[in-house]
């Protein structure tokens, strides 16, 4: 035991020369970025954290989704999100250990935070970012109740949405090992 | 290596596998005056200007020079498979045709397009890349910055996860290799590494990812591993010794070299150090592994040791029994191919290819093979095995290994079954 001991004291005292010294493969550039404002960069990092970071004020409920999903989303995921022509967003539950597992947001989607993500950035396909906070959280609100996960009279906001347990989450596992 | 005579008899060949294999030694030598080139075994020659008739092009002028090239019409044909999605038609992939190309580098114009709500027409006199996060000085680039950083270039392939998915059906789709297989393509990247501009906006130490995010309709974004971003990512500028395309990011994409596709987002437009995974959409709901037992791998980012013969392949037809070259592409995301082993009994025997200088790391690898067909049913495979010793599967050991739900990182030998007439075919061996 002593001796691996010693062997170990050895080996962090090399780790630490290691450490302090690392050796970098790229040079130094020319310092030509401009620094950032914090109003540029609040006009920019529009990206959700799963624990709510970056969530913008604002509101909303099911039946306030129901509407603006019946005008803007309903032609291409269906009523009530069945899909089609693209994706399905509702139902799927206990599909996913078959051989023909459904994945929708109910079924699959790890994250609710994403979803707000999602829908803010990227929807309506034919007007992306056209949607306004409180439309995208009744959006959210809308599916995740659709798909049974919080209450229909629930309401979605930077503090409510955060904490959604959404049901399949603890099925998801990293494979990333840090070299 | 023993030397073998200048004009060995057919017949004489050493074959090194079942159904026809012959030593690799051939494509070293003077295996190609033999045996031809690859691509033309399946071409008709237009005999108008066959001897002793004097071409027209010699009695004529040719066309003026030009500002930027374009390639001959009769070439017209070679073109990228696209196929968008109903009502968003800039949301799909078109897929780079392997069986008409040859060498490993992809031309700039037929390689691979995933778009997630169409191409993106940028000004590059506009266009920002802003650093923030956990850094201690958030910093924004324009082009004219980052143009004036030390590049670097590397010969690399680009593969998206979802390539060769159809294979996992329950039929053998019938289509050409890069109808198949055309969602990888090779170019020659340069750009900035990452890590310089990281190290100059000074990453925190909780920093340990960053989120990449697109100028793109689709704000595509992906969280990518900060180590991952110090080992070997770069901002690319050029494909190919020109400026990106626009549809593979123009002006500026991320490349991460031997990862998913996805990842290397296009337009980029944004970097967030964090301290943990985003957790985008794409990276969650779409570019994840469903296992059996319904457990969902997340970040699975390296593309696996893969291979497939280009040439002969999928709805081509040989031209009767006789000496050809087999040529394919092999690739791993975690290194250099070391060896391609090709059967033409449906992987009973194999024979070790020839491998073309030359095999870089994390680059598509050109392998080739003398093949004397005898004209009767064969069945055409290649196993890649990379510099870590890891093995190509079959498909039946892959698809017991993930179960029948997995869309992602399929990697199987590909089997192309060449028929007595000569119509080869996809065939599950």
């Amino acid at each position: 035991m002593r001796s691996a001991g010693l062997v170990s004291a050895l080996l962090c005292a090399w780790c630490g020369v290691a450490l302090a010294q690392p050796a970098k493969k790229h040079p130094a550039g020319p310092n030509l970025g401009v620094p950032a404002t914090s109003e540029q960069v609040a006009g920019w990092d529009v990206s959700i954290a799963p624990d709510g970071a970056g969530l913008p004020p604002g509101s909303g409920t099911a039946a306030q989704g129901a509407a603006v999903y019946a005008s803007k989303c309903l032609a291409c995921h269906g009523e009530n999100g069945a899909g089609k022509p693209n994706d399905q967003l509702v139902g799927g539950q206990g599909t996913l250990g078959t051989p023909n597992a459904v994945r929708t947001v109910g079924s699959y989607w790890p994250y609710a935070t994403t979803l707000f993500d999602y829908i803010r950035r990227a929807m309506p396909v034919v007007a992306p970012q056209s949607l306004s906070n409180d439309e995208v959280y009744a959006l959210t609100a809308y599916l995740l109740s659709l798909n049974g996960v919080i209450p229909d009279d629930a309401v979605m906001n930077a503090t409510t949405l955060p904490k959604v347990a959404m049901p399949n989450r603890a099925n998801f596992v990293s494979a990333y090992k840090k070299p | 290596m023993t030397r073998r005579p200048k004009y060995a008899e057919p017949d004489s060949l050493e074959t090194v596998a079942g159904n026809g294999l012959l030593h690799r030694r051939l494509f070293l030598s003077r295996g190609a005056a033999l045996l031809g080139a690859g691509g033309a075994l399946l071409t008709a020659r237009p005999a108008a200007a066959a001897p002793p008739e004097v071409p027209a092009s010699m009695k004529t002028p040719g066309a003026p020079l030009s500002g930027y090239g374009e390639r001959s019409p009769h070439e017209a044909s070679v073109q990228r498979a696209a196929a968008g999605q109903p009502g968003a038609p800039g949301t799909g992939s078109s897929r780079t045709p392997l069986e008409s190309l040859e060498g490993i580098i992809t031309p700039s114009s037929l390689h691979f397009e995933r778009c997630h709500n169409g191409v993106p027409d940028i000004d590059p006199a506009e266009h920002r890349v802003l650093i923030h996060g956990l850094v201690e000085r958030p910093l924004i680039f324009d082009l004219d910055a980052l143009s004036r950083y030390p590049l670097v270039s590397r010969i690399q392939f680009l593969e998206c996860s979802g390539n060769s998915a159809a294979l996992n059906g329950a039929e053998p789709p019938q289509q050409t290799a890069g109808g198949l297989h055309g969602l990888v393509s090779c170019s020659d990247w340069t750009g900035v590494p990452l890590a310089i501009l990281l190290d100059e906006a000074g990453v925190k130490p909780e920093g340990k990812w960053l989120l990449a995010e697109g100028a793109d309709a689709a704000g595509m974004s992906r969280s990518v591993p900060l180590a991952k971003a110090y080992d070997d990512a770069i901002l690319a500028l050029y494909q190919n010794g020109e400026r990106l395309r626009p549809s593979n990011g123009y002006p500026v994409r991320l490349f991460l070299p031997g990862y998913e596709g996805n990842m290397n987002v296009k337009w980029l437009r944004r970097i967030k150090v964090t301290a943990a995974p985003t957790m985008t959409k794409d990276e969650t709901s779409k570019y994840s592994d469903l296992q059996p037992d319904g457990k969902a791998l997340l970040f699975t980012f390296p593309m696996e040791v893969k291979s497939l013969i280009t040439s002969p392949s999928g709805m081509q037809k040989m031209r009767g029994p006789g000496l050809y070259q087999i040529s394919g592409l092999a690739w791993s995301g975690f290194g250099k191919i070391r060896r391609v082993e090709v059967s033409a009994d449906g992987g009973k025997s194999w024979g070790e290819a020839a491998l073309d200088e030359p095999v870089l790391s994390k680059a598509l690898t050109r392998f080739r093979m003398a093949w004397r067909w005898s004209g009767g049913p064969s069945v055409l495979q290649s196993r890649a095995i990379d510099e870590h010793g890891t093995v190509q599967p079959t498909r039946a050991t892959l698809l017991a290994a993930r179960g029948p739900q997995f869309r992602y990182h399929y990697n199987a030998i590909q089997s192309w079954s060449v028929a007595a007439a000569g119509d080869v075919s996809n065939v599950y061996a």
